[in-house]
């Protein structure tokens, strides 16, 4: 053992870079938050490191404000449907993607791909004619349907990645015992793959939580997502960086709440279950 | 790798996702194809054009410029993110309370909404009031992101940067966690140097991973759309106007549909080529 701790032992002066790193990461968001706390005649009057005149009318407004809170309620609406919708129709999808070969599985399993690479700003137009056409835009279920474009290919490859780790005898074993199909996949087979099911889950949250482009383009009224709220701020109130600020600072929050329970599979995650 | 078993029932397994991405991708693409070759002038009258959108498009200087800036962004970043990447990955500790508070504090970048991003990044730089424009300022350096091209690229590079070097570093450790002991007692019985440990084993042992982090960095910069509309919004001028930017431009700020939805096709065809060279790429990885 004090071998293995010496092998991979690093100087202090590199010890810093980590360290150097994060701050340089922490910077921008410290800022974001201070300007949360500032009043607006503090912004527009200079600059200042920390609130001088500390105060918190801007979290104040967006929680009393329908139209503010109402842009999260509606962005974690259909946030979550799309991860509900990715996740159970990934599942089957990819169990047939590891376990077996069939006509087009590889052309398939490529052509999903092509759609998680696929750049929003080519769709945007034509998503908003789909959508208006089957009475659809402004509604949640339409962003919902629409981010499934990227993330049920991300959902299927992240589960392809998990399940080809899972050997095949726990299939045959199953059978053996008597396993109908459904029970093994319920009862055996996703309690196996626990972990990969909550890593897809969660970059498929992300991913509906992140994109901006899509959400903004399909909902108006009813569904308007926190994005879209932001950017009318950004252009009709003019100046009032300190909400704005304060409207990006809770955007953070569900992200930095659920990334300790999966640190461990970030890369996973990111590398579409290839790592 | 697990021995496939060959069954064509499994489709049915694929049928729903089949489904509902052919529904997002096929449809809004047909439409795309529609306008690509047709003129309209409205009320679903659309009259054939044949290629004319198509050489239109590619004898633009305005598609070579928002192509040539997209390369040369593209570039710059990669050449950024991944050494530096590397170089965060190796000094990070592998064991440890601090793996994790490395690791969390690192994500976080990564989770953050895109238009979020570039608004913070606005804020962060505006010149006289922002944490970075007015440093800069004040130490003499004549910085105004929303006036010079030069600082609104290097604020651009500098987002980017903030936003995805995280997503170098989480691969590389996780390639580098999961080389064997082995490997490093060998190169110490050898006496082998850091240089020689990072070059013949660190360096390859990575390979898999860097192959998808660069592929992964690459295609997704070549779509950055939303923090750059909120950063800069594609100026001063047109000197930060990627191709996403100038092709929602076109679109939804000209109404130009042939033209737009033209260029929607050749950036889609070339996303689509990349893309390909990524999937022979990993899976000959997975071979191995």
């Amino acid at each position: 053992m004090r071998n293995s701790n010496r092998s991979v032992s690093i100087p202090l002066h590199q010890r810093l870079v980590p360290a150097v790193y994060i701050l340089f990461l922490m910077l921008p968001i410290y800022w974001l938050l201070s300007m949360s706390f500032k009043t607006t005649n503090e912004i527009l009057g200079g600059f200042s490191f920390f609130p001088q005149d500390f105060t918190l009318e801007n979290y104040m407004e967006i929680f009393t404000d329908p139209t503010w809170y109402r842009g999260y309620l509606n962005s974690i609406t259909y946030v979550v449907i799309n991860t509900v919708i990715s996740v159970t129709v990934a599942l089957p999808a990819a169990y047939a993607f590891s376990r077996y070969r069939f006509l087009g599985d590889k052309h398939l399993f490529f052509w999903l791909l092509t759609n998680r690479m696929a750049p929003p700003a080519v769709f945007a137009l034509p998503f908003f004619q789909l959508y208006a056409a089957i009475d659809l835009y402004d509604t949640h279920i339409a962003v919902a349907l629409a981010h499934c474009l990227f993330n049920i290919p991300l959902a299927v490859w992240i589960l392809e990645g998990f399940m080809s780790g899972v050997p095949k005898q726990l299939d045959e074993m199953a059978y053996i015992d008597g396993y109908s199909f459904p029970q093994f996949f319920v009862r055996i087979f996703m309690p196996a793959i626990a972990s990969g099911i909550g890593v897809a889950a969660f970059f498929c949250f992300m991913y509906s939580w992140v994109e901006m482009l899509l959400s903004k383009t399909l909902t108006s009224v009813a569904a308007k997502s926190i994005a879209a709220t932001m950017t009318r701020t950004a252009s009709t109130a003019g100046y009032e960086l300190g909400l704005l600020a304060a409207a990006g600072a809770l955007t953070i929050i569900p992200g930095a709440i659920v990334i300790y329970f999966v640190r461990n599979y970030i890369a996973r995650g990111f590398s579409l279950g290839r790592v | 790798m697990i021995n496939k078993t060959i069954r064509q029932s499994a489709w049915l397994f694929v049928v729903p996702v089949v489904l509902l991405v052919a529904f997002n991708a096929l449809i809004p693409l047909m439409t795309v194809v529609n306008y690509a070759f047709q003129e309209t002038f409205g009320d679903n009258v659309f009259f054939w054009e044949g290629l004319t959108w198509f050489e239109q498009v590619l004898n633009s200087d305005r598609f070579h410029d928002a192509f040539l800036r997209q390369i040369m962004f593209t570039s710059i970043i990669l050449l950024i993110e991944v050494p530096l990447g590397i170089a965060i990955a190796l000094s990070m500790p592998r064991k440890g309370p601090w793996v994790s508070v490395c690791l969390v504090l690192m994500a976080l970048p990564l989770l953050i909404p895109w238009n979020v991003v570039g608004a913070m990044w606005n804020i962060f730089a505006l010149p006289d009031i922002g944490l970075l424009g007015y440093s800069l300022n004040s130490m003499g350096i004549d910085y105004n992101f929303t006036q010079q091209p030069i600082s609104a690229w290097a604020t651009m590079i500098l987002m980017d940067v903030w936003h995805w070097t995280s997503l170098v570093v989480l691969l590389a450790y996780a390639g580098l966690t999961a080389i064997p002991e082995a490997y490093y007692q060998a190169a110490r019985i050898d006496g082998a140097s850091k240089w020689a440990v990072f070059k013949w084993i660190q360096l390859p042992k990575m390979k898999r991973v860097l192959t998808i982090a660069i592929l992964l960095r690459f295609m997704d910069s070549f779509m950055i759309y939303t923090e750059l509309i909120v950063l800069t919004g594609g100026g001063p001028g047109n000197s930060t106007t990627l191709l996403s930017i100038d092709l929602v431009k076109l679109a939804l700020g000209q109404f130009d549909l042939g033209p737009a939805a033209a260029m929607s096709l050749i950036y889609f065809f070339i996303v689509l080529l990349i893309c390909w060279v990524f999937y022979t790429l990993m899976m000959k990885n997975e071979k191995q």
